[in-house]
């Protein structure tokens, strides 16, 4: 363990709170939305008690807190925030507007179903939707990434500027508790340094954002968000390289499990990572030349690192936890469009398991995935359940 | 009226914060409103303008009519805006800046009202100013809730069927520090209040009635004119509510008959002589209870 690192047991809602206290945010807006509760609570805990010097505000709407984010970020301060399901739904406008403001602002989101109708469960169409608004993705599996996460978050906005969402599923990550390792605050202090932007709103300075702009200008600007876009794969490695220098944790942009000679490899997003790592213990147990390939950077999409990761390969089973009508499951596109145009590309078989909070054990990947060798990829969605 | 009608000089600064050539219609009031609020305000001041006329007489980008910075939020999101604005300048020590929201009265009583709620009852230290020109004036003349009874608008083309919504009680109801209304037809008064919300802390709303020429139909060089009207037949009267309860009427009576209010402008036209009845008797009961508060906050007081 680190120096003044301390180890703790947290769920995976607290030590997102803890990622963002050590971080030291300046304005905190936040909203209360099951299950990321208990996040706000913590956080305005701190600040009563006096360890977090940030201004807390707490409008009436999630809409309020996405809109106040963005000129607080623009004011030169960093700026943490946290919802879920029909908060983001609610913020949706806002997060356009977000990044196109290049405001680095760090949400952590609890994936959460999406009414009508009401439910409570772990599902992540609710962040899957938002794929095309400008925000940098990233989709944990355990408490203890999702902390490591929230602190890796602020640099990388920083250094692009460009809004980053860290995505935590329902229950599974933001309720069950595990050892965590809460880092000392002078280490995140030396690898996250006090936000200090070139350009931000002050009258002694006069710069303005928002008002109108030309065609050429829009689509200029539009062109700088996708250059920064592209910058992203390689600086959020970097991050994470820097960080796993400094507390001996990395967690990669996508994460490569056994797939080693891997004839068959599973793909998915946060918690069922953890699932499907056991489903591929089992095949390889059973002398099956499996692996898994954890997409942590979803957005953007590391191509390089997929292609490599999965070229070569004979069957890709991947594994979605959401669910897009009329097209399917979003990973399973976003790889297909990926991998598309390789010299020998993978056979990319999609399942949607799960959808809904629906249970996936591990002996059920292991059926899914012994099936999947036998098949070849169907066009259409296919339901697991 | 005396008080209010006394000629006055206005000192402006030599250098104005909103400058010349922007791109409000010739003649436009809320232009003119802008300018003396911001002069008033002073330079250490940071301007949150929604879409509104406001946002094009702030100009398109790279170019800006204010000399202070400004931030563009979306319709709805004046108040959190400015709300999470006030914060980081907080964070950062400058508590003396203020925040000003220059905002319509689409952005404010109707799309905007949720934020603004909200923003009152956390009594945020932001100063609010509503140009109100009662409709949707940037997407063309439609009604908005401040339109007021049997106005014309491209949604009400046979004239809104309902009242303006009162947004002071609304707001007084929040008890906020100071809630009052003014008008470029009264600069002065105008002026006063802005310094007064000024040297106050917390949020402050000043809802300007501003005269739309196009929107309201009325001559360009009669804006002016139209706004001492509305004050003058008591149709947009002039006072201040300070925390909620302390009303004061800026004049002591009304002067003149609704109907040469209505006359001088097309979104009245072809009003039936019981619909300008209907109108005053609503002036009147208006009238009525502004006096009743002013005089029953009076007897809390003694
Ligand atoms: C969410 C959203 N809906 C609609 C619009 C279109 N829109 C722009 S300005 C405006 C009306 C503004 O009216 P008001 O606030 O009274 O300002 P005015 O133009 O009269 O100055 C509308 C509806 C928008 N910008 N955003
Ligand atoms: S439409 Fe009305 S308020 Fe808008 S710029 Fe023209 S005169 Fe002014
Ligand atoms: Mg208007």
């Amino acid at each position: 363990m680190n120096a003044g690192a301390k180890r703790v047991l947290l769920t995976g809602n607290h030590a997102v709170a803890w990622g963002a206290r050590l971080s030291r945010p300046k304005v905190i807006p936040v909203y209360p939305i099951t299950p990321q509760t208990p996040v706000l609570e913590l956080l305005t805990e701190f600040h009563a008690a006096g360890e977090l010097d940030a201004e807390m505000l707490t409008p009436e709407s999630e809409h309020s807190v996405m809109a106040a984010c963005i000129p607080a970020s623009l004011t030169g301060v960093r700026v943490f925030t946290a919802t879920a399901s029909q908060g983001l739904m609610l913020m949706h406008e806002l997060l356009h507007y977000a990044s196109g403001a290049r405001a680095p602002i760090v949400m952590a989101n609890v994936n959460r179903t999406i009414a009508s109708p009401w439910a409570f469960w772990p599902d992540q169409t609710d962040s899957l939707a938002q794929r095309d608004t400008g925000w940098i993705q990233l989709y944990v599996e355990s408490a203890q990434e999702a902390l490591d996460s929230v602190i890796q978050a602020f640099r990388i906005a920083e250094r692009v500027f460009l809004p980053v969402m860290i995505n935590l599923d329902a229950f599974y990550v933001s309720h069950a508790l595990e050892p965590v390792e809460l880092p000392a605050q002078a280490l995140i202090d030396a690898y996250l340094p006090p936000y200090a932007p070139q350009h931000f709103i002050d009258p002694e300075r006069g710069e303005s954002w928002g008002n109108v702009v030309s065609q050429d200008l829009y689509c200029r600007h539009r062109q700088d968000i996708g250059a920064a876009m592209d910058r992203v794969p390689a600086i959020a490695a970097q991050a994470d390289q820097e960080w796993q220098r400094a507390t001996g944790r990395g967690w990669g942009v996508i994460e490569r499990y056994r797939c080693e000679d891997a004839e068959l490899v599973i793909a998915s997003l946060g918690s069922m990572c953890g699932t499907a790592r056991e489903a591929v213990d089992a095949l390889r147990a059973d002398g099956h030349a499996a692996g898994l390939v954890k997409v942590r950077l979803f957005r953007p999409l590391p191509l390089a690192a997929l292609r490599t990761a999965l070229g070569g390969v004979r069957d890709v089973l991947v594994l979605d936890r959401n669910f897009s009508p009329g097209a399917g499951g979003v990973l399973h596109q976003e790889l297909r469009a990926a991998l598309y145009g390789m010299p020998s590309p993978p056979r990319v078989h999609g399942l949607l398991a799960g959808v809904g909070g629906v249970n996936v054990p591990p002996q059920k990947i292991v059926d899914l995935a012994l099936a999947a060798r036998n098949r070849e990829p169907a066009a259409e969605p296919v339901w697991a359940n | 009226m005396g008080k209010l009608m006394r000629l006055e000089k206005l000192d402006l600064p030599e250098e104005p914060v909103l400058c010349s050539g922007h791109a409000a219609c010739p003649g436009c009031i809320d232009a003119l409103s802008a300018r003396h609020v911001l002069s008033a305000l002073g330079p250490d001041a940071v301007a949150v303008i929604p879409p509104s006329c406001m946002a094009i007489i702030a100009g398109a980008q790279p170019m800006s009519a204010l000399r202070i910075p400004v931030y563009q939020p979306s319709l709805e999101s004046s108040a959190a805006a400015a709300s999470g604005l006030r914060r980081a300048l907080d964070a950062r020590g400058k508590q003396e800046t203020h925040v000003v929201v220059l905002a319509g009265d689409g952005g404010t009583y109707d799309i905007g009202l949720q934020c603004l709620s909200s923003a009152a009852e956390r009594n945020e230290n932001i100063l609010y100013v509503c140009f109100d020109n009662e409709g949707y004036m940037n997407t063309g003349a439609q009604k908005s809730s401040s339109t007021p009874h049997f106005a014309r608008t491209g949604s009400t083309p046979a004239g809104k069927s309902s009242r303006k919504k009162n947004l002071i009680e609304i707001m007084a109801a929040h008890e906020i520090p100071y809630a009052a209304t003014a008008t470029a037809g009264f600069l002065p008064d105008l002026a006063r209040k802005v310094e007064k919300a000024k040297a106050l802390r917390g949020m402050r709303l000043l809802v300007l009635l501003v005269p739309c020429l196009d929107g309201w139909g009325v001559p360009e060089d009669q804006g002016i004119k139209v706004a001492r009207l509305a004050v003058e037949s008591g149709v947009f009267p002039l006072y201040e509510v300070e925390d909620g309860y302390r009303y004061t009427l800026n004049t002591a009576q009304k002067t003149r008959p609704v109907r040469d209010y209505l006359l001088a402008q097309r979104r009245y036209r072809n009003l039936e002589e019981h619909e300008i009845e209907a109108l005053q008797r609503e002036v009147d009961i208006g009238w009525a209870r502004l006096q009743h508060r002013t005089q029953a906050e009076l007897k809390t007081i003694d």
